[in-house]
């Protein structure tokens, strides 16, 4: 890699964001660049390359621009915080991802604290459901925090701070042994129910609450959207500016893009391990019974294994018609047969898309995504 | 008749990586069977059941191994289960929690349950990961195992455990350098075959539940699953070894 020092003196006189986490990094920080003022605004990894050659190439890129939005692998935020002195630094979650690449989750998560506690000057975004995330953000002496409706509690079985038992009621989690709990929250999530539009806003210190009404779906993105409005306001945005910002937002990277093809149209999703399944599968349940074709690979970059997949509660897409492909089909294959979810196998993503009539999903892990992506958009 | 019951173990800390998909696939084979079948999963706070027909014990990091270990120490109803020879998964930690110690990373010695005759060590070179195979050493197995290796430890067997199976290629199997991989003792079977291992060997399945219920109905795949997948899941497990084991098939 570069030296760090080219790093250091790329981001010197900036204010830089960077943006750590299991899920949702790449949506997240599209989104806090463009509550910032977007393109032309600030210096941003637009595409996904998030370890420290490709933040040094963004910084490049961009010599005059005083804000810096980057996100960062969370194997490498130690690195690049310690080069680029941030002002914000976001921990959006920490869930089982890649096991035979990244590690296992509680390591990376601890050295995460490391990093916020090496600078204590960085104001600490944190999600405070999350139980490895919220002790990662304990390391901070005055961290901001996030919270929302979640549904994955798997990887916080264990205390991040005494590696006594955690356990959950609810949205509440607490540790048997020292007592850690979860931290209220400084930004939420809410919902009012009776209002047109699903209700969602993000509610904040001081009375302040401003409609979401975002063109992304899912409750991942108003929980991304949440976490970016607090970070504009850190950063001396008003949140109604920023969400306004944030409402002509309707694709990252082609995740979420709709593309219309003879026939139908097709939306395209990324869900690259159980976690982001979950998200994706609450996604899915907001909408009618659309068919879904689903796509696995296991390339370096999908990680080898695959026996995420097993964690990943497939029984939910039993209402839906479904299509089996990738290179790893023949293993999501028998999944879905124990989960009593009847399916076709296909050679091929986007084939199986064509051969399908009306609204469809697709839903790829991280190459079958991008490889798909590529044909259609 | 009450339902056959498999026992899922504190899947909070002994959950890495799909292990709870074994207790499925085991209920699953039951009922396409024809055979009434429930996961009961035993939470931080529940008893462990005695009377449960297969156990199944998955894997977790080191701090998470500990916590399981000293909370399954005091229970009467694993040891009952275990002293009555209950068919027994266990997977990576499970199996080293289930030995005579284990040693953690930073070098502290923790005595295990003692059901299996072995001791576990931190390895010295790279952890294995990757794909693996292997050709089964045990009674009423005869197809190549297949699993997903990810362990950096040494799992040396004492006179009263056998191994599992051999493994192939470039596989690490327990770490010992003789490729054998996993252990068999009592009526526990140990492996550090992830995949999770009975999804991927459905005649390790049979045989476990084989040895719980007996003689087993053949298993019929519902439609909707397409038929190469229905063939590699349809039973190819065949009582080989205990005729009389034919305790409670119901159906």
């Amino acid at each position: 890699m570069l030296d760090g020092r080219v790093l250091a003196r790329l981001a010197a006189g900036r204010t830089v964001v960077l943006v750590t986490g299991t899920n949702g990094k790449t949506t997240t920080t599209s989104m806090i660049a463009r509550a910032l003022g977007g393109d032309g605004q600030v210096a941003t990894n637009h595409l996904g390359a998030n370890m420290p050659d490709g933040i040094t190439t963004a910084l490049l890129d961009a010599p005059d621009l005083t804000l810096a939005v980057m996100e960062v692998d969370e194997s490498y935020l130690g690195q690049v915080a310690a080069a680029t002195d941030p002002a914000v630094i976001v921990l959006l979650n920490f869930s089982r991802d890649q096991l035979d690449r990244v590690g296992e989750v509680r390591t990376v998560a601890r050295r995460v604290g490391d990093a916020v506690a090496a600078h204590p000057r960085a104001r600490v975004v944190a999600f405070a459901d999350d139980v490895l995330c919220a002790g990662a953000g304990l390391r901070s002496a005055s961290p901001l925090w996030v919270s929302s409706p979640s549904c994955w509690t798997g990887d916080a079985g264990v205390c991040p701070r005494c590696d006594g038992p955690v356990s959950h009621m609810g949205l509440r989690w607490a540790c048997g042994s020292c007592g850690l709990e979860r931290p209220p929250g400084d930004w939420a999530l809410v919902q009012q129910k009776d209002r047109p539009d699903g209700g969602w806003s993000a509610r904040g210190p001081d009375g302040v609450e401003v409609p979401l009404e975002l063109a992304l779906p899912g409750h991942a993105n108003r929980l991304n959207a949440t976490f970016t409005i607090a970070v504009a306001a850190e950063l001396g945005v008003a949140p109604a500016v920023a969400a306004a910002r944030l409402r002509g937002l309707e694709q990252v990277g082609g995740r979420y893009r709709t593309v219309t093809r003879p026939g139908g149209t097709t939306r395209l999703l990324l869900a690259k391990n159980p976690a982001g399944w979950a998200q994706v599968l609450d996604l899915l349940d907001e909408g009618p019974g659309r068919p879904v074709v689903v796509a696995v690979n296991s390339r370096e970059a999908d990680g080898r294994d695959v026996s995420w997949l097993w964690d990943v509660p497939f029984e939910r897409l039993a209402g839906h018609p479904v299509v089996v492909t990738g290179e790893r089909a023949s293993e999501l294959s028998v999944r879905l047969a124990y989960a009593g979810v009847p399916h076709r196998l296909a050679d091929d993503a986007v084939g199986a898309t064509r051969d399908t009539v009306g609204a469809v999903d697709l839903v790829g892990n991280y190459t079958a995504f991008h490889d798909a992506a590529r044909v259609l958009t | 008749m009450s339902p056959a019951t498999i026992v899922l173990v504190l899947p909070e800390v002994l959950g890495t990586y799909g292990d709870a998909g074994n207790a499925a696939v085991l209920a699953t084979r039951l009922r396409w069977r024809g055979i009434d079948a429930e996961v009961r999963t035993v939470g931080w706070d529940d008893a462990v059941p005695a009377d449960a027909d297969v156990y199944v014990l998955g894997g977790g990091e080191d701090a998470a191994q500990m916590l399981a270990v000293e909370r399954l120490r005091d229970s009467a109803g694993l040891r009952h289960a275990l002293d009555r020879g209950a068919p027994t998964l266990a997977v990576c930690a499970g199996l080293q929690i289930l030995g005579r110690a284990f040693t953690v990373a930073d070098g502290t010695r923790v005595a295990g349950l003692d059901r299996l005759d072995v001791e576990t060590v931190p390895g010295r070179g790279a952890r294995r990961i990757g794909d693996v195979t292997a050709d089964p050493l045990v009674d009423g197995l005869s197809e190549l195992l297949v699993g997903f290796e990810n362990h950096g430890g040494v799992t040396s067997l004492g006179p009263d455990a056998a191994p599992l199976a051999r493994v192939r290629g470039n596989g690490a199997g327990n770490g010992t350098g003789d490729r054998l991989e996993g252990v068999v003792g009592g009526s526990v079977v140990g492996t550090y075959f992830h995949g999770p291992v009975l999804a991927r060997n459905p005649e390790l399945a049979d045989l476990l539940l084989t040895r719980a219920l007996g003689d087993l109905p053949p298993l019929e795949v519902p439609e909707g699953v397409p038929s190469s997948t229905a063939r590699g899941l349809a039973a190819r497990f065949r009582d080989r070894f205990s005729p009389d084991a034919a305790r409670r098939a119901g159906a």
